[in-house]
């Protein structure tokens, strides 16, 4: 097999069949289409939609009567679209931020605590334990106060200081099943190294547990950022989702008036949306653990796999 | 073997409490800019800045049990001496001890989260199985996508609503407190319903918003055992569906579960601080607000380590009661190569 072939098949195998996978289930096509509404939102959508200034339209202006203002003004005349729209970028370099550390905290000490097995693992397993006992909002607010972050990457990393524990252990329990498969003992046995047996042999078949999970730290992140700057125990330093609802809650007098409840529901139908779009998308990739729906759709080099390949593909439409 | 995984549970338990009281020592001590510092400087804000550095220590010392001046691994061994002893030192806000406070407030924050997460399972399970059972039928498909949606709601933007709708604007709920001033307290019916109709709103802000995950699980878990070749056998013996659905199928879908429950107890607890704080009800994490809001050190980590303990005791409960219905906790495991 030539190099190109390899990586031919490698791309087929990791790329182009988890697509398909993903594909084939509603549920992720519209998770997936909300998540990218929003990433869109937070990097075109700021180039398009200018940021709100005070006083630049009536104050507390009802949803949806002047399209110049589509979700409406608060007490201050800020327009509350262009308020959501704005705070997007910093959301989702939270989202990243938070999301890539507990993930790759959470490979890294649950592969490595998984294959090693013996005192390594009992150790790590110990620290993981107890930081998966701490609860994580009294923690996170603990440093945050203490901390007091203002980059929005900082600010990620708090809210997920100890969510990858329990991660840690599931990715750790999954790699103890592969662990005694055969194709990692002939490597082992073969004199090859632990990290690249781990990198190599391991890693791959943890992928769509890791993307799950990837996807539900993310709403880890949302939950509590918004949470946190809600309640004001986060500084505000940036526009956020949360930092809207406390004006529109504390300042905005918005839970006795009528007149000023768009002001509270704007930003919270924002979140509700965005974490729609993350669990049906979580929900739906689910299939990607499923081994025989992966075999079905990589295509191998024999024509009998392929024409099993084309049957599936029926079998899937059929079932929707 | 059992008595082994008991041994360690407890082991852990305690080591967790030990670890986290240690940790919430080195947030006070050591992390720059910290309340010590903040108790200092504003000591000698207000007594001018020839302050008395013996008299700022030893009012740094009645409030956090940590004297500045002293060497570092003695103050360590104050304060987890005074800890042991259940001392947390004075709150700065209300001049009272943090212990008396939160110990008043504990009871209170266990009463709504544990309704609420047993409504939370019992629904949840139950919803779960139904699904699984009539799966791909209108009723699950739509049920699922209720789920998700409500799941979608963070809990505090339900309370935030509810209090919104039911409190201020129909007020069929009181927006605040935990029983009216004019019930006489004890356990008699007028009281018990008055605290329950404060908790109504908490507890349903809740469960709407959580059952639909551990519906999900459940749902998916059933689906995975129905699939089994042993249910296939059972049917095939003739056992009676009743007794399949219950012992062979709900059993081996809930074990799962266990896990879920564990990781709720500490998301229950630790939102107690933004729920307590919507409802002002006075649980133990509204009084951790209170603690952030007035810089009150002593109060905020004094709940801090409180509602760690809380959830360290609830898992470890969860943890033995597992032991107890799952024959395999504690045995596998342990013998496996180390490379």
């Amino acid at each position: 097999m030539s190099r190109s072939e390899r990586y031919q098949m490698t791309i087929e195998e990791w790329v182009v069949a988890p697509i398909q996978i993903i594909w084939s289930d509603w549920r992720a096509r519209v998770g997936l289409f909300i998540i990218l509404l929003y990433i869109l939102m937070g990097t075109v959508g700021v180039w398009l939609v200018e940021p709100s200034q005070t006083a630049e339209g009536p104050r507390l202006l009802a949803p949806f009567q002047n399209w110049e203002f589509p979700l409406g003004t608060d007490t201050q005349g800020n327009d509350l679209f262009a308020q959501i729209v704005h705070a997007t970028p910093p959301m989702l370099e939270m989202i990243v931020s938070g999301a890539v550390f507990a993930t790759v905290m959470a490979t890294l000490v649950g592969t490595f605590s998984g294959y090693k097995g013996g005192s390594v693992d009992r150790l790590l397993m110990t620290v993981t334990d107890i930081l998966m006992t701490i609860p994580g909002l009294p923690l996170t607010i603990v440093l945050a106060v203490i901390l007091q972050p203002r980059d929005p990457w900082v600010v990620g990393i708090i809210l997920t200081i100890n969510a990858w524990a329990g991660l840690a252990r599931a990715i750790r329990s999954q790699v103890l099943t592969f662990r005694e498969e055969d194709f990692v003992e002939a490597s082992r046995l073969m004199g090859i190294s632990t990290s690249t047996i781990l990198l190599k042999d391991i890693l791959p078949g943890l992928m769509p547990y890791i993307l799950v999970n990837f996807v539900n730290s993310a709403r880890t992140v949302i939950f509590s950022s918004v949470g946190l700057y809600f309640l004001g125990i986060l500084p505000f330093t940036q526009a956020n989702w949360g930092v809207m609802m406390n004006f529109a809650y504390n300042s905005g007098g918005a839970l006795y008036t009528l007149s000023a409840i768009h002001w509270l529901l704007a930003p919270m139908i924002t979140i509700v949306i965005l974490s729609f779009g993350l669990i049906l998308f979580a929900q739906g990739t689910d299939r990607l653990f499923n081994p025989q729906v992966r075999a079905r759709h990589t295509s191998g080099p024999d024509i009998e796999a392929d024409e099993e390949d084309m049957n599936v593909e029926t079998e899937i439409r059929g079932s929707q | 073997m059992i008595d082994n995984y008991y041994a360690e549970r407890t082991a852990q338990a305690i080591f967790t409490v030990f670890a986290v009281a240690s940790l919430s020592f080195g947030l006070i001590r050591l992390m720059p800019g910290g309340p010590i510092d903040f108790i200092r400087a504003q000591m000698i804000q207000e007594q001018g800045t020839d302050a008395d550095m013996e008299r700022v220590n030893s009012m740094v010392e009645s409030y956090t049990n940590v004297r500045p001046d002293d060497p570092l691994y003695i103050q360590y061994v104050d304060y987890m001496t005074e800890l042991i002893q259940g001392d947390m030192g004075v709150s700065m806000w209300y001049n009272e001890p943090v212990s008396g406070i939160l110990a008043e407030a504990l009871p209170w924050t266990v009463f709504v989260m544990a309704i609420s997460l047993a409504l939370t399972f019992a629904i949840g399970i139950t919803l779960g199985a139904v699904m699984a059972y009539i799966e791909g039928s209108r009723f699950d498909v739509s049920t699922t996508l209720v789920s998700v949606f409500l799941n979608s709601i963070p809990y505090y933007v339900m309370a935030v609503l509810l209090v919104y709708l039911l409190g201020y604007q129909l007020s069929w709920f009181p927006t605040g407190g935990r029983f009216s001033s004019d019930v006489t307290i004890g356990m008699n019916l007028e009281f018990l319903a008055n605290a329950f109709h404060h908790a109504f709103l908490p507890i349903v802000s809740i469960v709407v918003t959580g059952f639909g995950i551990q519906a999900l699980a459940m749902r998916g878990n059933s689906i995975r055992v129905l699939g089994e070749d042993y249910i296939r056998v059972a049917r095939l013996r003739g056992l009676p569906p009743h007794d399949i659905a219950l012992r062979y199928v709900g059993r081996n879908a809930i074990l799962p579960m266990y896990t879920g429950m564990m990781i709720s107890i500490g998301f229950l607890f630790g939102g107690s601080v933004i729920l307590e704080e919507i409802f002002t009800y006075p649980g133990i994490g509204y009084y951790m607000f209170r603690g952030i809001e007035s810089r009150d050190y002593p109060l905020m980590m004094g709940a801090f380590l409180l509602i760690t303990v809380a959830v360290v005791i609830g898992i470890y409960v969860a943890d033995l009661t597992y032991g107890k219905i799952d024959p395999r906790a504690g045995t596998g495991g342990g013998d496996r190569e180390a490379y």
